[in-house]
């Protein structure tokens, strides 16, 4: 018990850690001294992808180009730029490819809408399976032994049907 | 019971497609550069100290088909690279300049005494701006220019001897004509 509470105890350093560790990767040298132009070239470093490690975002990688991207923005920030001015600025030497979120193209309507694509064309052919009724099984022919029997229980001794109508 | 089959089989046959395209050396994790046939980024590069050649500018370019290779003493396939840049400056058959990135002078310096020097121009490109520019993701990556200073074609990784004679002798000799 007192092994669990020490642990417990434990976890909100290591989660502290957690999040100082990648909260580490913009290096205090490379700041704006002005918070709001230093938070634009933050929200502009997460959407931008670092060439070198490809899954992260150059806000959280250390491979030395991702830095000097990251100083550009700021560069590019502080030289008057808007968000978007400074995508477009790295889209236009990388490509879209430099974006983690891809844009809304010809090329990339499949990738945005065809899930749902899918999902519709899925629940459709579901939706039908499910409305039709099972189709009823069709009547088996008796076999020589049980109209045999039938034709035993049905009949009366006198050799006419019971249930026949007069 | 045929349409899922169908559908099934055309996956299977892009997947295999793309799987022996990797096999046959077409890296999925090469990004393709989207400045080809786009005139070269406007830079002004400064010199390496002592070389007899000065840095590198966006005017240089103009005039002749040249190569402008990115390179840095720290890079292990620049090496790798290295002695076919020589021979190629040895035969005369294209001028090569350099941009050396992300190195500091001296370093750059002794790594060309060291392993040779074929360069033309060389430019110092310490904080990647050149770099990005040119949209580079790693080194070394070469550049076929034309004689109007316009992007034709990008290398990436080392140059050898076969990718000399396969892709950029007959690029280059095409835009000569």
């Amino acid at each position: 018990m007192k092994r669990i509470l020490s642990i417990l105890a434990a976890l909100p350093i290591f989660a502290a850690l957690l999040i100082s560790i990648s909260a580490f990767a913009v290096e205090p040298d490379e700041r704006l001294n002005d918070p709001a132009a230093e938070a634009r070239a933050r929200e502009v470093s997460k959407a931008l992808r670092c060439v070198v490690c490809q899954n992260e975002t150059i806000d959280d990688s250390n491979a030395e180009l991702a830095r000097d991207m990251r100083l550009l923005v700021r560069e590019r920030i502080k030289a008057g730029d808007t968000n978007d001015q400074v995508l477009a600025y790295m889209v236009q030497r990388y490509g879209d490819f430099v974006l983690l979120k891809p844009r809304m193209t010809g090329e990339t309507l499949v990738l945005w809408f065809g899930p749902f694509l899918v999902l519709i064309v899925g629940g459709f052919i579901v939706m039908r399976r499910l409305r039709k009724p099972a189709p009823a099984a069709a009547p088996e022919a008796l076999s020589m032994e049980d109209a045999k029997a039938l034709q035993e229980i049905t009949n009366t001794d006198d050799g006419t049907q019971k249930d026949s109508a007069p | 019971m045929v349409i899922p089959l169908i559908i099934v089989a055309a996956l299977l046959a892009v997947f295999g497609k793309r799987l022996a395209d990797v096999s046959g050396g077409d890296d999925p994790r090469v990004v393709p550069t989207v400045l080809l046939n786009t005139p070269f980024p406007a830079m002004d590069l400064a010199a390496l100290p002592g070389r007899e050649f000065g840095g590198l500018s966006t005017a240089d370019l103009k005039g002749q088909v040249s190569l402008v290779n990115v390179w840095g003493s720290w890079c292990v396939a620049c090496m790798v690279e290295h002695p076919t840049l020589v021979a190629l400056n040895r035969e005369k058959l294209v001028p090569i300049h350099g941009i050396a990135w992300r190195d500091k002078p001296e370093a750059s310096l002794a790594w060309l005494a060291k392993n040779g020097d074929p360069y033309a121009r060389v430019g110092q490109d310490p904080r990647s701006s050149a770099a990005i520019a040119l949209g580079v993701t790693g080194a070394p990556e070469t550049f076929v220019v034309d004689a109007e200073g316009v992007i034709r074609y990008k290398h990436i990784g080392p140059i050898t001897p076969e990718v000399w004679k396969t892709k950029l002798a007959p690029l280059i000799a095409q835009l000569r004509k």
